[in-house]
């Protein structure tokens, strides 16, 4: 289950190594650590659960906005 | 050719299969066959010939004069060559083949990642083979030319088709003109543009992917070992994947991606093949262009696989991307899987209905197979900025992470399915552990046969059920023994088989083959006790087990499995 609840116990600490993480960075160096991160992290939770629920909470209220172009179905 | 023996170095490409005149194209009225098969590629050969080596009479047509253009299809798994050894020609092709069990994953210039695909002894076959499709059918062809009751016309093109519920009347079209022929049975092997598919108004549905990938297979004398090498944005092909591979004859296949964008017709040409090759091999490395080739691909499928008296395989039927070598290795599944039930149907032993689960098991491995090759495709070709990183934080992470070398896929390799839901499957009533589920494809062990060393796979009913009944080596007893014996007897025959410890064996076997277990392994592989009874499919796969015999269990198994129940 997925908690929600507050479970760092020096939030301001995190949330600024969080953003120290990302200093001097351009958006594609950002985006590669970000997702470095996340697969670091997932598998350090290993709960597939888990990690569906904090999928599903991420993308909450994001709607598409674009389709990826290099897909298509056929007939 | 004909009739003789094969000489040694047959140019199997160059090959032309001559069109000869049938006398059914001079009858008044459309001939019946049985079973015809369409589609002389490796699907449709293997088809034929498994059936007509269990005594049906198969006519195979294809359009064509030639076999296989360029070398195409060249991974062989595993499972193919143990079907193929069924079928009389697996060893032919391990000899001719390059054998191979090890894959590497290179990102940039870093190895990153290998994987064994047999990281363990004791299997007659190797995980796979790399071999040009032209051999392949060409071995496939030697060996059906071998089987009285299989006939097949060359440059013969099936124009229309008219299925009725009890038979199907083609049209086919020769050099000399059109003619009828009418079957019970129709197989169609004909291609991923399958003629008959679009005849029937049937379509294959899926996901086409947008990128183009270039094959340049080249004759050289180079020292790369016989693995699988994959590489991610290497210096040589920025950007881009890169895959080399050994095949016989000092041929390498390199396909390179070249992204959506690019021409397809200006990227064939030697002027833009040649320089792209040198940046791999170094400017000094002698080779000449074999075959090239640039592609896009899709995976899809039919909806059902059977159609009444039509039953599609292999490409007509389904599609992945290559990067699993998922596409004739499942057709070989296909093939086998259908031509054991459509014996029996013809034989009477069964009904149609058997047939269904030809549908249900073979949708459910191609289900399997699209979703391997899709999850491939995903990583190789991402499909935006988000899963473009996701993809390089893979692979740098590789370097020293554990857990990131399992998530880098350059290709799930093709594995047979277990038919875990079939209908034909006797659900366990009794604790077992390990792979062999019913469902399973059953795998190899050494056994020793007569005191000679064997593989257990060769032992098994060669076009049949078997039964296995692991023993302690004691002494049977008689109603037992008999009980045993007599399962060779029914309507559909199950060829018992006696697997005991080794050096040891009962007195008495009643002509039951003996298989000692030297290693321990197939009891091991089978988590098998004194008293452990499974029940194989003529196509291998396990459709019941249990820990003690009983003949009535066996026969309600055997009946359900038939689609007699």
């Amino acid at each position: 289950m997925l908690n929600t609840d507050l479970n760092l116990a020096a939030p301001d600490d995190f949330y600024e190594a969080l953003v120290e993480l990302h200093r001097d960075l351009t958006p594609e160096q950002s985006r590669l650590v970000n997702a470095k991160l996340i697969l670091l992290l997932a598998n350090h939770i290993g709960d597939q659960a888990v990690l569906r629920q904090a999928m599903a909470k991420a993308r909450e209220g994001i709607i598409p906005a674009c389709q990826d172009a290099d897909l298509r179905t056929l007939a | 050719m004909r009739g003789g023996k094969a000489p040694l170095n047959v140019d199997y490409q160059a090959l032309v299969l001559d069109y000869a005149r049938s006398p059914d194209q001079d009858a008044p009225r459309p001939v019946w066959h049985p079973v015809i098969v369409v589609g002389a590629g490796p699907v449709g050969l293997s088809a034929a010939i498994d059936l007509a080596q269990q005594g049906v009479p198969v006519l195979l047509l294809d359009d064509d004069d030639r076999l296989s253009t360029g070398s195409r299809a060249i991974c062989f798994a595993k499972r193919t060559l143990e079907i193929w050894d069924r079928l009389g020609v697996g060893q032919r092709m391990v000899d001719k083949g390059v054998t191979w069990n090890l894959g590497k994953v290179f990102f940039r210039e870093e190895p990153v990642y290998s994987f064994n695909l047999l990281p363990e002894a004791g299997h007659q076959r190797p995980a796979f083979i790399n071999l040009q499709q032209y051999y392949v059918e060409g071995f496939l062809l030697e060996r059906a030319r071998e089987l009285p009751n299989l006939e097949i016309r060359w440059k013969n093109q099936v124009t229309g088709l008219e299925p009725a519920p009890d038979g199907v009347t083609l049209t086919v079209s020769t050099p000399e003109g059109e003619y009828r022929l009418r079957c019970d049975w129709l197989v169609a092997a004909d291609g991923a543009r399958s003629p008959i598919r679009r005849a029937m108004g049937l379509e294959s549905k899926g996901r086409t992917f947008r990128d183009r990938f270039l094959i340049a297979d080249v004759r050289m004398q180079a020292d790369f070992p016989a693995e699988r090498w994959f590489w991610f944005d290497p210096p040589f092909h920025p950007n881009q994947s890169v895959l080399l591979h050994m095949q016989p004859d000092g041929v390498w296949r390199i396909d390179f991606q070249l992204g959506w964008d690019a021409d397809p017709v200006a990227e064939r040409q030697p002027d833009r093949v040649i320089p792209r090759v040198q940046a791999l091999l170094g400017r000094d490395t002698q080779f000449e262009l074999e075959w090239v080739s640039v592609y896009t691909f899709s995976c899809l499928r039919m909806e059902k696989f059977r159609h009444g008296r039509v039953l599609f395989a292999g490409d007509a039927a389904h599609g992945v991307s290559p990067f699993g070598a998922r596409g004739a290795n499942s057709g070989v599944q296909d093939a086998e899987n259908l031509a054991w039930k459509l014996r029996l149907v013809l034989e009477g032993k069964a009904p149609a209905s058997l047939l269904d689960s030809y549908d249900a098991e073979r949708v459910h491995a191609a289900d399997e197979n699209i979703l391997n090759s899709t999850r491939s495709t995903d990583f190789i070709t991402p499909k935006n900025e988000a899963s473009r990183a996701f993809r390089d934080a893979t692979l740098e992470l590789a370097k020293d992470c554990g857990f990131a070398r399992r998530l880098v896929n350059s290709g799930r390799l093709s594995v047979p399915s277990t038919y875990r839901d079939s209908p034909l499957n006797t659900p366990d009533g009794d604790a077992f552990e390990g792979l062999m589920q019913p469902g399973a494809p059953a795998v190899d062990a050494p056994v020793r046969v007569r005191g000679e060393s064997a593989w257990f796979l060769r032992q098994l009913g060669q076009n049949g059920f078997s039964g296995l009944y692991f023993s302690d080596g004691g002494d049977l007893h008689p109603v037992r023994l008999e009980a045993l014996r007599s399962l060779a007897g029914g309507a559909v025959p199950v060829q018992p088989l006696l697997v005991t410890p080794q050096g040891v064996r009962p007195e008495e076997t009643g002509g039951i083959p003996v298989l000692e277990d030297p290693e321990g392994l197939l009891t091991r592989r089978y988590d098998a006790q004194p008293g452990t009874f499974y029940l194989l499919r003529p196509d291998q796969h396990v459709c019941a087990r249990w820990r003690r015999f009983d003949p009535g269990l066996v026969r309600a198994a055997l009946a359900r499995a038939t689609g007699n129940a």
